[in-house]
């Protein structure tokens, strides 16, 4: 028989409700694992005794019969989601200690449905990041390796400690964010299954800002089935945040049907950029390939702006990053430095944001202070915001056009090494978001979904891309996509 | 538009993070290169687009002005680096 912890989420939710097996055993198997893997650096704050009591409440909840779909399941949460009395620290320097005394929208759905906490997982420091070395809590290391190379590597970033979290089997599902990438690249670098909702899709609140018109939250899974139900928990609208949509949310497990015929699929020839791996190429002609087999219909289209995306996100995303990061000021919670004799509250704020911030987020907040600056705001801030709009405006008219997702590649690259990239500028390590960042800037839904290997033995990912607020069928693609790939690949446990 | 060091010097303090005199070259550089890597977007033509503010097209949502919470003073400064007497303290703001 299987590990319990490595089930899915939706055979764990039968067998629960079969009384096969109970919330505490699942959750005892995940603890276990998670005890054993502390070398991939995925939980930094383990909660046992909250995971054990949510696990013995699902049980009594599962016993007395009509229990949600989550009702026992255990997850990990990424760092980022505020959760009440546990550490959340958006793996910041700057929040330490911080313990919230509210726990966030997305986190109390997870919970009301019966889900269960592990413990907070690692991430890139305010979510800025593609590898998950810009944490104050260390490097995540991904499960994977290239065959019998020890070399440690990134699980991508930000969401890198829910992506091992899952793909090592510490945890059912784990959530994660997304505001150029940061759910699809890493579930795409370890195999696993991540989906970013269109934007108002699911609740802000509690959630740590980064970019506050890119940032999204979701689920990262197993299987693209465990995604629809996870998300089906975490989505709604919420008083709490505005930008929160009214719009009934469906059942996404029931729009598995696994028929696409008719559907018709656009590959944007924009996307193949220069420099692509030849197994990048290979693997995207290949999903293309699956989904005509499936009964869709193929087409070329062209999103004539694409390559202005990156431009234009990272000029929105550090103005955005360096109001919201504002709040950091050593006054209401988080870390304060120590001051000299002298010293007023300029020195307070300049010496607590500098010990506080990491180089990546310092960098940002400054370029997002420049560009918001006098005299410079038209020239690069609203000319990124008009920018964006004519990004939207190419997939809405690839939608209007009778498109009904489109298929590219979910990274440039397979899963690189922990510190390869030390050495190259920033804009470099920003190039990793290159096919995700269309996605935030338009607010659509995105799926990362595993598709193959490379030929080192790491897996790499398509993406999906949807017409918005329509999850339900960007998922069902995505199910006849996974269904055809057949990706089983694990990592073979090392840690 | 390349950055300057008295450029890096009056970011960083706008953006109240305090560097080191002897880090700005390397910051301004950093900062430069970053910009560079925008200035692609001056190639696109955007006469008469609009900015983008909202990604779907919504009003924002009005609620009655009424008091929704209160009451959780001990909450809110709980997690204060330093509070007293219900208050929130920092360093001397007015000589």
């Amino acid at each position: 028989m299987t590990n319990l912890n490595e089930l899915t989420i939706a055979a764990a939710r039968d067998a629960l409700r079969a009384g096969e097996v109970t919330s505490v055993d699942l959750t005892m198997a995940c603890m276990t694992a998670m005890d054993a893997a502390d070398g991939l650096n995925a939980f930094v704050h383990k909660t046992p005794e909250i995971a054990l009591d949510q696990a013995r409440a699902a049980d009594a909840r599962l016993q007395a019969g009509a229990a949600p779909a989550m009702c026992g399941i255990p997850l990990g949460i990424k760092d980022l989601f505020c959760t009440k009395g546990v550490p959340s620290q958006a793996a910041s320097r700057i929040l330490s200690g911080f313990r919230p005394e509210y726990e966030s929208t997305v986190t109390t759905k997870l919970f009301d449905a019966g889900a269960v906490m592990l413990g907070k997982l690692n991430m890139d420091e305010f979510a800025m990041g593609s590898s998950n070395e810009t944490s104050c809590y260390g490097d995540v290391v991904s499960p994977w390796r290239r065959g019998n190379d020890t070399t440690a590597l990134t699980p991508g970033g930000s969401s890198g400690g829910s992506a091992a979290a899952v793909a090592a089997d510490l945890c059912l599902g784990a959530t994660g964010t997304d505001t150029g990438g940061s759910i699809r690249q890493p579930a795409a670098f370890t195999g696993i299954v991540g989906i970013k909702p269109t934007y108002g899709r699911v609740s802000r609140w509690g959630v740590v800002a980064f970019a506050s018109s890119l940032d999204q939250a979701g689920p990262m899974a197993k299987t693209v089935r465990d995604a629809a139900i996870m998300l089906t928990a975490m989505a709604g609208e919420d008083a709490k945040d505005s930008t929160s949509a009214a719009i009934p949310v469906p059942d996404f497990e029931a729009a598995l049907t696994g028929d696409i015929r008719g559907k018709v699929i656009g590959i944007p020839e924009e996307y193949s950029i220069d420099g692509m791996p030849q197994e990048i190429s290979d693997l995207w002609a290949k999903g293309t390939e699956m989904l005509k087999d499936a009964g869709a219909k193929i087409r070329w289209i062209s999103l004539p702006h694409t390559k202005y995306a990156l431009p234009a996100y990272y000029v929105i995303a550090p103005a955005e990053a360096s109001s919201n990061l504002a709040r950091y000021d050593g006054v209401r919670y988080g870390h304060r430095a120590k001051l000299g004799q002298g010293d007023g509250i300029t020195e307070m704020y300049e010496k607590t944001r500098a010990e506080g911030f990491g180089k990546e987020v310092q960098r940002r907040v400054m370029i997002g202070t420049y560009v918001l600056s006098a005299g410079f705001y038209d020239a690069y801030y609203n000319r990124a915001r008009k920018v964006r709009a004519l990004i939207k405006r190419d997939f809405e008219l690839a939608f209007a056009d009778g498109i009904d997702a489109i298929l590219t590649p979910a990274t440039p690259s397979a899963a690189f090494g922990l510190g390869e990239m030390a050495e190259a500028d920033p804009v470099q390590m920003y190039l990793n978001d290159v096919f995700t960042v269309t996605v935030n800037l338009a607010g659509l839904p995105g799926i990362s979904v595993p598709a193959g290997l490379d030929a080192k033995g790491l897996p790499l990912g398509l993406q999906l891309i949807g017409r918005p607020w329509e999850e339900g069928d960007l998922l069902n693609h995505a199910h006849v996509l996974e269904r055809a790939a057949g990706f089983v690949s694990k990592p073979s446990k090392w840690w | 538009m390349s950055i300057d060091i008295d450029t890096a010097r009056k970011v960083a303090h706008l953006a109240r993070i305090r560097v080191e005199e002897a880090d700005l070259p390397a910051l301004a550089g950093e900062l430069s290169g970053i910009l560079t890597f925008m200035e692609q977007l001056n190639e696109v033509d955007v006469t008469g687009i609009e900015p983008m503010t909202s990604v779907t097209p919504m009003r924002l949502k009005r609620r009655a002005d009424v008091v929704t919470d209160g009451g959780i003073q001990a909450r809110i400064l709980s997690n204060a680096p330093d509070a007293r007497e219900g208050f929130f303290a920092v360093p001397k703001v007015v000589e």
